[in-house]
């Protein structure tokens, strides 16, 4: 119920924001900022207090509520939560927070309709990562494409529309296929026992035999591809993140991607146990060749966001191929992968915010030799950047190493090949450091703001924090 | 005892950290003290550390710091910690790394005075010595590996720290991709060590091999032949981490590029410390390496010819810090020529004696670079002795080091190398005799360096102005004592490097001119060179100008160059992956997916022309497709 609350609370503090912005100029970016303070204390306390009262680890989903929604179908309202979606979930409300602050000076116009989204947005995710029931799962997957969409359309850069029509596009296009695969699955439930259901939990107990299940596991895999994403279905990402405002670009990359994954393991690996093995061999094919290729692009963007965008394809490659390496260090560090790339990417992208709101470009050729002028700035670019090539010490290696370790008991020429990625995650942060902090000084920047040095400073704590103690994050003990 | 072990690396760790949070704001005398004095802390604790090492049981002190995560495979749980182990091999690491690098400091911090950003140096150097350390003292190859990469974070901002120099920043780039491929390497050599063994922790890896190893001697079941293959390439992927690090062929070329940066970085990071953590990887590993004579054998032939190589190069070189560095790969090729002929002590202890003397003559050159206002070309000094006479006693030291000549330490340490070549298993004649060749590649360049440098006559019109502060004489006159009197500091490896496998005994008879031969080459070199570079010594005739040129010969300025690696990367990968890069800009699967939208778009257009509103156009269609119904159905 709590957690319900939690949601609607963010609905209705969105659109109280929008409101009071129109009366008290300002007010929206403070409403937005509290609520998610408080709301994020809300829902860890309630996980604390539900662990200790129920005696429960979260290892297993928890259901919190099912209640009856559409009779006719016997669709409910059903919501669950287990570690993996508590990790994203806290990954979500940090970055969140992080989005309203970099949103704090960027966003000038519609400034109440901004949060109303942003917090919409936010209530989407939330909701995808408990929801258990399919037909409710695919509502809040809508629910957070939308507001996502009009963030990219009103407040993003220059090809904005093009960009939110893209993202737009290929988002649905993938999802009705994941309907069309739900429904189907759907009704193999009520072929099979007689009754139709979209709750996540029955389907677990269905058993459809491989030639149906390939095809099933094909609707979901698609979608969830498209939104992680992986080549050749990843060239909407460019463009949206490019385009996207700042906190867009955090979000998206941050959590959004994140959804993607998520739906790989919960709606791919779990419900279609079988049909995943046999696919693994493609999927992961998909997994290094984004890797590769997504380090090579980065290597030849001139666009401060298009090269962190690239990046991200790369990142996520290690995760698609960790989870179907079907291994539990694998296994183990995708999780790690998905919260330090949620972080560091987030903060590059924070960082080409406050490099755009100080020279109105996004162009590397624009950009040189700012250490000179901002020292404090350089130096967390040069660890975020060293986060993305995977430095060790920060979150980022953790997941790739164990990833790497687990990859290669099962699959060795995947690993030596996805090991290559270092080289190339190597060059482009190399380019991406050198072409905006070093050579000559092109301009005077101003250097970091204290707002901004909470921004960098915690994002790169949690880096760190991960890095150097990631039993933070595997206490969890995470298996397949 | 296990607290001062803990604590090793955190002196240097807070003092970077107050360095970076108040950079600018510290003045001069307050960033120098607290980033020397770190150091002077950890060169305390280390000798608390020696002392009580010694005097320990095992001669084994170890503290774990941390539970960092944990690893599995089928065979089991292995835990990875943050926890250090100090042996005689990491103390020897710990000594050399402490105390070059408080003198370096030390020097550093007089040398880069005026700089604007002398206390972000000063932090990166601190920060250098904190991942070296992690990387000498870690227990585990991926704590080894935080290291490893710390140090070449450091390498990559200290070559670029004057990043304003297009040249710098690409010099540093070059260094840390390099290193990085070499780095790559390792990493999947790390993924089939835990694969085989199911243990990343070095002395478990190393039991464990060993065993297999000796369990096969009696029986040799199937599987641990399919483990020997896995050993055979986990030591030569482990191999390959080393070579980029440490300059070694192929992955050589990033080390004279390196020279951008600021001498003092120069002498700690390529030549005293960093550059040779390939051989400390290799001498950690041992136990592995040993078990595949055919890579030690590579190991041996990768040192040899990166020896013979880097000293011809450095004969052709006119910048004085590229001579040194080419230098330093060469002595690095010594150190690997030693590991792959099982002369594990005589390596490390030419690290040993090699950070010494190359971080005398580094630090040495960089007072004559900065006496002459930053000249760092060799045709413009000359006739330095008399001007210079410190620097150029100094100087000599270093280089009759570094040729081994007999009673320095360079001498002890390269003659032991050069004794365990001829009869080893895995060396043999033909290596000693590359040995041979090498030193007398040294002694030629080493003399050409000096009579460029110091004697003839000035080619210069300035006047020098030599650094005279006390504390920067008072370092580099330690060095000169140590690379004198560091040949006599007694060094038990043997506890470190007894190992349960039997290696077979030496078969091959030396013969009895060995000795002899390896102690007169330095001086045959000495004598060539004498006559050979006749005008570099002397100073011209009255009347006659004779203006001492570097060649422009074809060979000589491909030697100048490296012997054309550069330019064969550069094809071959530079240049290709550039390019695809450029041509494919915008993303081909993009442009695939694209078409869709052009396709739609076209039929959009399409039928907006069509539905212009014109009713003639209306009526003209209309008619023309009664026509067409009309002709179908009577066909």
């Amino acid at each position: 119920m709590t957690l319900s609350l939690i949601m609607l609370a963010l609905l209705i503090t969105g659109a109280l924001a929008w409101r009071a912005e129109r009366y008290w100029q300002g007010s929206a970016k403070w409403l937005a900022l509290m609520s998610l303070a408080l709301l994020a204390i809300t829902f860890a306390g309630f996980v604390i207090n539900y662990a200790i009262s129920h005696n429960n680890d979260f290892a297993q989903l928890q259901v919190l509520s099912r209640i009856n929604w559409i009779k006719t179908f016997n669709i409910q309202y059903s919501i669950a939560l287990d570690q993996l979606s508590i990790v994203l979930i806290a990954l979500t409300w940090l970055l969140a927070i992080i989005c309203v602050l970099v949103s704090w000076r960027e966003i000038k116009r519609h400034v109440g309709f901004y949060y109303f989204n942003l917090l919409l947005t936010i209530a989407g995710i939330i909701g995808v990562f408990v929801a258990v029931d399919m037909f409710l799962f695919f509502f809040f997957w809508e629910v957070m494409l939308l507001p996502m969409t009009a963030i990219i359309a009103i407040w993003g850069h220059e090809k904005r529309y093009f960009a939110a029509l893209k993202f737009f596009i290929f988002t649905q296009v993938s999802s009705l296929l994941m309907l069309v695969a739900i429904i189907a699955t759907g009704y193999f439930h009520l072929l099979q026992t007689g009754q139709l259901s979209f709750y996540y939990l029955d389907w677990l107990l269905l058993d459809i035999p491989l030639e149906i299940s390939q095809y099933l596991m094909l609707g979901f895999f698609i979608a969830f591809a498209v939104k992680l994403p992986s080549v050749p279905v990843h060239s909407w990402l460019p463009d949206a993140h490019t385009q996207a405002p700042t906190a867009g670009s955090v979000l998206l990359a941050g959590v959004l991607l994140k959804t993607g994954a998520y739906g790989l393991i919960r709606f791919v690996i779990f419900l279609f146990p079988q049909a995943s093995v046999q696919f693994a061999p493609i999927a992961a094919t998909l997994a290094v060749v984004s890797i590769v290729y997504g380090a090579k692009m980065a290597f030849a963007q001139q666009d401060f966001k298009r090269l962190v965008a690239y990046s991200s394809i790369s990142h996520m490659g290690f995760v698609m191929l960790a989870l179907f390496a079907f291994n539990s260090m694998a296994y183990q560090g995708a999780i790690v992968t998905m919260v330090a790339h949620g972080l560091s990417s987030a903060a590059l992208f924070a960082m080409a915010g406050m490099i755009y709101q100080r020279i109105h470009s996004r162009d590397l050729a624009d950009m040189g030799g700012f250490w000179q002028s901002a020292p404090r700035m350089g130096g967390f670019a040069l660890a975020f950047a060293g986060a993305a090539f995977g430095l060790p010490g920060l979150a980022n290696f953790i997941g790739e190493f164990l990833s790497l370790v687990g990859v290669f008991q099962v699959m060795p020429e995947f690993a030596i090949i996805a090991a290559l990625g270092l080289i190339g995650s190597a060059i482009y942060g190399m380019v991406l450091f050198q072409a905006s902090f070093q050579g000559a000084p092109k301009r005077e920047i101003i250097d970091l703001q204290s707002r901004e040095l909470i921004i960098c400073g915690s994002l790169l704590l949690m880096l760190l924090a991960i890095g150097l103690y990631p039993m933070l994050l595997l206490k969890f003990s995470f298996g397949v | 005892m296990i607290v001062l072990l803990a604590s090793l690396p955190f002196y240097p760790l807070v003092s970077f950290l107050v360095l970076i949070a108040f950079g600018k704001k510290l003045s001069w005398q307050l960033a120098a003290i607290i980033s020397v004095s770190s150091i002077a802390l950890t060169v305390l604790v280390s000798a608390i550390l020696l002392f009580e090492l010694s005097a320990s049981q095992n001669q084994v002190l170890t503290v774990n710091l941390w539970h960092w995560f944990d690893l599995t495979n089928q065979m089991g749980t292995s835990e990875v910690n943050m926890r250090f182990y100090l042996d005689g091999l990491s103390a020897v690491m710990i000594s050399v790394v402490t105390g070059v690098g408080f003198l370096i400091h030390l020097f550093a911090a007089i040398y880069m005075k005026t700089d604007a950003n002398f206390s972000r140096f000063m932090a990166y150097m601190n920060l250098f010595i904190v991942a070296m350390l992690i990387l000498v003292l870690a227990d585990n190859l991926v704590l080894l590996y935080l290291g490893w990469e710390g140090v070449g974070l450091c390498s990559f901002l200290l070559i670029g720290f004057w990043y304003q120099e297009k040249s710098n920043i690409l010099a540093a780039r070059k260094a840390f991709i390099v290193t990085r491929i070499g780095d790559t390497s390792m990493v999947i050599g790390l993924l089939l060590l835990f694969n085989t063994f199911g243990e990343l922790n070095i002395k478990a890896v190393t039991t464990l091999a060993q065993q297999g190893h000796n369990l096969a001697a009696g029986s040799s079941p199937v599987s641990s032949a399919e483990q020997a293959n896995d050993i055979y390439w986990i030591a030569l992927l482990l191999l390959g981490g080393a070579v980029g690090k440490s300059a070694q062929l192929p992955l050589q070329t990033w080390l004279p590029d390196a020279m951008a940066g600021p001498t003092p970085v120069s002498a700690l990071i390529h030549a005293a410390t960093m550059v040779t953590v390939g051989v400390y990887l290799i001498a950690r590993m041992h136990g592995i390496f040993l078990l595949v004579p055919e890579v030690m054998n590579y190991v041996a032939w990768l040192g040899a010819s990166t020896l013979l190589l880097a000293g011809v190069a450095a004969l052709a070189q006119t910048d004085i810090k590229r001579v040194l560095a080419y230098s330093t790969m060469s002595q690095i090729g010594y150190m690997m020529l030693a590991l792959g002929a099982g002369a594990w002590s005589a390596g490390v202890f030419h690290l040993m004696t090699h950070a010494f003397f190359k971080a005398l003559l580094f630090l040495t050159a960089g007072a004559v670079i900065y006496a002459l206002h930053h000249q760092q070309n060799l045709f413009k000094m000359g006739g330095l002795f008399k001007k210079l006479p410190f620097e150029t006693s100094l100087f000599v030291v270093g280089l009759i080091c570094l040729m081994a000549l007999p009673g320095t330490s360079g001498f002890f340490s390269k003659e032991a190398i050069i004794a365990q070549l001829w009869s080893s298993s895995t060396a043999g004649p033909m290596l000693w005799w590359c040995a041979i060749l090498g030193a007398l590649l040294t002694s030629i360049y080493s003399c050409r360096l000096f009579f460029l440098a110091f004697l003839g006559t000035a080619r210069f019109s300035e006047n020098t102005h030599p650094e005279k502060s006390t504390l920067l004489r008072s370092a580099l006159i330690v060095l000169a004592l140590l690379s004198l009197f560091g040949g006599l500091i007694p060094l038990d490896l043997t506890l470190v490097f007894s190992t349960v496998i039997q290696t077979p005994l030496a078969q091959l008879i030396e013969p009895t001119w060995l000795h002899t031969v390896a102690i007169i080459t330095p001086f045959i070199g000495i004598l060539f060179s004498w006559f050979y570079f006749k005008n570099y010594r002397l100073s011209p005739l009255k009347g006659t100008k004779h203006n001492i040129q570097p060649s422009k010969g074809k060979f000589v300025v491909f030697c100048r160059q490296g012997l054309g690696f550069d330019a064969c990367y550069n094809a071959l990968l530079v240049k290709p992956y550039q390019w695809l890069a450029q041509i494919n800009k915008h993303d081909i699967f993009d442009q695939i997916i694209m078409l869709n939208a052009g396709y739609v778009n076209l039929w959009h257009d399409s039928l907006i022309f069509v539905q212009n509103g014109s009713l003639r156009w209306y009526l003209a269609a209309f008619g023309l497709a009664i026509m067409l119904l009309l002709g179908v159905s009577l066909l």
